[in-house]
């Protein structure tokens, strides 16, 4: 579809680089993270002719989020080395990238033109709007949660005051057992910081791995030095002069801490949407086109509520995901929604997690009662749990097994069936068993 | 200043001049050299980041992997003798490295 005409409000003044007789529309990206900036030069890469804006609230270009807890927080990896793209490459794609500039408010015409107005007042007159706006990370509703040394993590900033604080931190409490808060947690026993992970269900990951990966990751992770405990909540946060001493468990234990570390899940960053009259529901609610509910506006990354994307899915089901291949992957295809080539986000998900020396692979779906199929590899530490749900291979949690975690993916999305009895047999690779039952018999 | 000669499938060549402790795969994904993906951003969860590297450089870089390896043999275009992933290629001074795409990383 190709964009319309500014008929918006505003005058041309507002944005400099959009010529006022509109032949070259100008396409207006709300937020400079993963997804924005994967989207800006795909776009132009797909063939969108006019003015590209991307800004961003951050006082830096995109970068990549995922060191943050891992490589970036152990002081492996350099600032200079999380940039998503050069300099130069937004010049080169004539991506007029715009930095520490928060979007507060936009007003969206009913044709999907409209203006976004920042902070500071600067204004940009817009004829395509999208909104990559990711998300933040979950409040958790517990007394004294403002204390000082009680951190989140979500960006640059976050991870360098975390990387300052382990620097001195005696005990570290990490509430919330998802990925991130293992990885903070491997990171900083690495570290040397003695660390507890607490977890209100019973099992590690819970909404995302099978309870069998689960135990496996808690294993790896005790014999690492992290404490865990599991199914207890923290009641109350405890300070003295307003900083953290120490978490109040609920069943009646108190740990000691200098240092917490709230890691409890991401709420879509969707309010600016919500705003311009767009349908939100846990996140800003679009199509298999990326388009959000005025049939303009598109929406790509943490912050979209989508259409489940894998092979097998009819549709119905809908989801946020929270991964780089996500942001990257819907963004080709929002891209191609912009420039009229109309592809479909059809991918199979997948997302990994370097959680100290254990490498966490997923790819495909699986929901909390699909069944399981175990696999133990050649080389020591190596797991693949198999996701099925009746017949069908849905899913696998790979655990230091890289070339099981490529073989089940490229089969998701070929939809090669592979029986559970031969699936279960470790006397061929996972490779080998999908490379025969791809050929024809 | 490493500098990193990348040519596509069809023939066509781009020459980057990189930093020091970047690796090919950053080099090519930071300035949008197409077929290097690099999903993962270089931590040996993807293999997007295929590359055949010349015979000449075959001994600048530290050998294959493990992880690596088993990942090579699963990657979407064929192995080859000369296959590595780009993102373990990390760059010193003065080297100059050249690199095939290869037909598909997906
Ligand atoms: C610590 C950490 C570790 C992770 N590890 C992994 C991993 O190992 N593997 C994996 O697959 N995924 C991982 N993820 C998830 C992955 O990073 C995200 O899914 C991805 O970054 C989503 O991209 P996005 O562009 O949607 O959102 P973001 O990358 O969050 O970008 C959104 C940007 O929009 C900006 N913004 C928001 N509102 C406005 C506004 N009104 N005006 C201007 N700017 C605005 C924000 O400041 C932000 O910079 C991790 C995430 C975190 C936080
Ligand atoms: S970038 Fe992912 S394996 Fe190289």
């Amino acid at each position: 579809m190709p964009a319309h005409p500014a008929r918006g409000p505003g005058s041309p003044r507002d944005h400099p680089g959009s010529p006022a007789v509109n032949t070259t529309p100008h396409l207006l990206i709300v937020g400079a993270g993963q997804a924005g900036a994967h989207l800006a030069g795909s776009a132009r890469d797909q063939g969108w002719k006019g003015p590209i804006t991307l800004i961003g609230g951050e006082p830096h270009a995109p970068y990549t989020r995922p060191p943050l807890s891992k490589t970036f927080l152990k002081g492996q990896t350099p600032l200079s080395s999380l940039a998503l793209r050069s300099d130069a490459y937004y010049t080169q794609h004539r991506i007029d990238l715009v930095v520490d500039e928060h979007i507060d408010h936009i007003e969206l015409a009913g044709d999907g033109t409209g203006t976004a107005t920042a902070a500071t007042g600067r204004r940009w007159r817009f004829d395509r709007l999208a909104l990559a706006t990711g998300a933040r990370p979950r409040h958790l509703p517990i007394e004294h949660a403002d204390l000082d040394g009680v951190l989140t993590l979500r960006d640059l900033h976050d991870a360098q005051a975390l990387a300052q604080r382990l620097t001195t931190a005696t005990a570290l409490v990490v509430i919330g057992g998802g990925f991130i808060g293992l990885e903070v947690a491997a990171t900083a026993t690495a570290a040397g910081v003695p660390t507890t992970v607490v977890e209100a269900a019973p099992t590690l990951m819970n909404r995302v791995v099978s309870a069998a990966t689960a135990k496996i990751v808690a294993t790896a992770h005790r014999a690492a030095g992290v404490r865990i405990r599991t199914g207890v909540r923290p009641l109350r946060l405890r300070g003295t002069n307003g900083t953290i001493t120490a978490v109040e468990l609920d069943d009646g234990d108190e740990l000691p801490a200098d240092l917490v570390v709230i890691g409890v899940g991401a709420q879509p960053r969707d309010e600016l949407a919500r705003a311009a009259g767009l349908h939100c529901d846990n996140g800003i609610v679009v199509d298999a086109h990326c388009l959000a509910s005025d049939g303009h506006t598109i929406a790509v990354g943490d912050c979209a509520n989508l259409p489940d994307p894998s092979p097998a899915s009819d549709g119905t089901v809908r989801l946020r995901l929270e991964s780089v291949d996500n942001a990257v992957e819907q963004a080709t295809s929002a891209a191609g929604t912009l420039t009229g080539l109309h592809r479909p986000y059809r991918s199979v998900p997948w997302f990994w997690s370097d959680q100290g020396n254990l490498k966490l692979q997923i790819a495909g779906l699986a929901r909390p009662d699909d069944e399981i199929v175990l696999r133990t590899g050649r080389r020591p530490g190596q797991h693949t749990t198999l996701r099925y749900r009746g017949s069908r291979l849905v899913a696998a949690e790979c655990l230091n097994s890289p070339a099981d975690f490529l073989a089940v993916r490229r089969a998701l999305g070929e939809e090669t069936p592979l029986p559970r009895v031969t699936a279960a047999d470790t006397g061929l690779s996972l490779k080998e068993h999908l490379a025969a039952a791809r050929t024809p018999r | 200043m490493p500098k990193i000669f990348y040519t596509q499938p069809d023939g066509r060549q781009t020459a980057l001049e990189a930093t020091a402790g970047d690796s090919v795969m950053q080099t090519a994904v930071r300035n949008g050299v197409s077929g290097i993906v690099g999903q993962c951003g270089g931590s040996l969860s993807c293999a997007t980041c295929h590359v055949f590297l010349a015979e000449e450089n075959t001994d600048d870089f530290p050998p294959v992997g493990d992880d690596e390896d088993e990942m090579l043999d699963c990657a979407a275009t064929e192995r080859q003798d000369n296959s590595r992933l780009s993102c373990q290629l990390i760059l010193r001074e003065g080297q100059e490295v050249h690199v095939t795409i290869p037909e598909a990383q997906l």
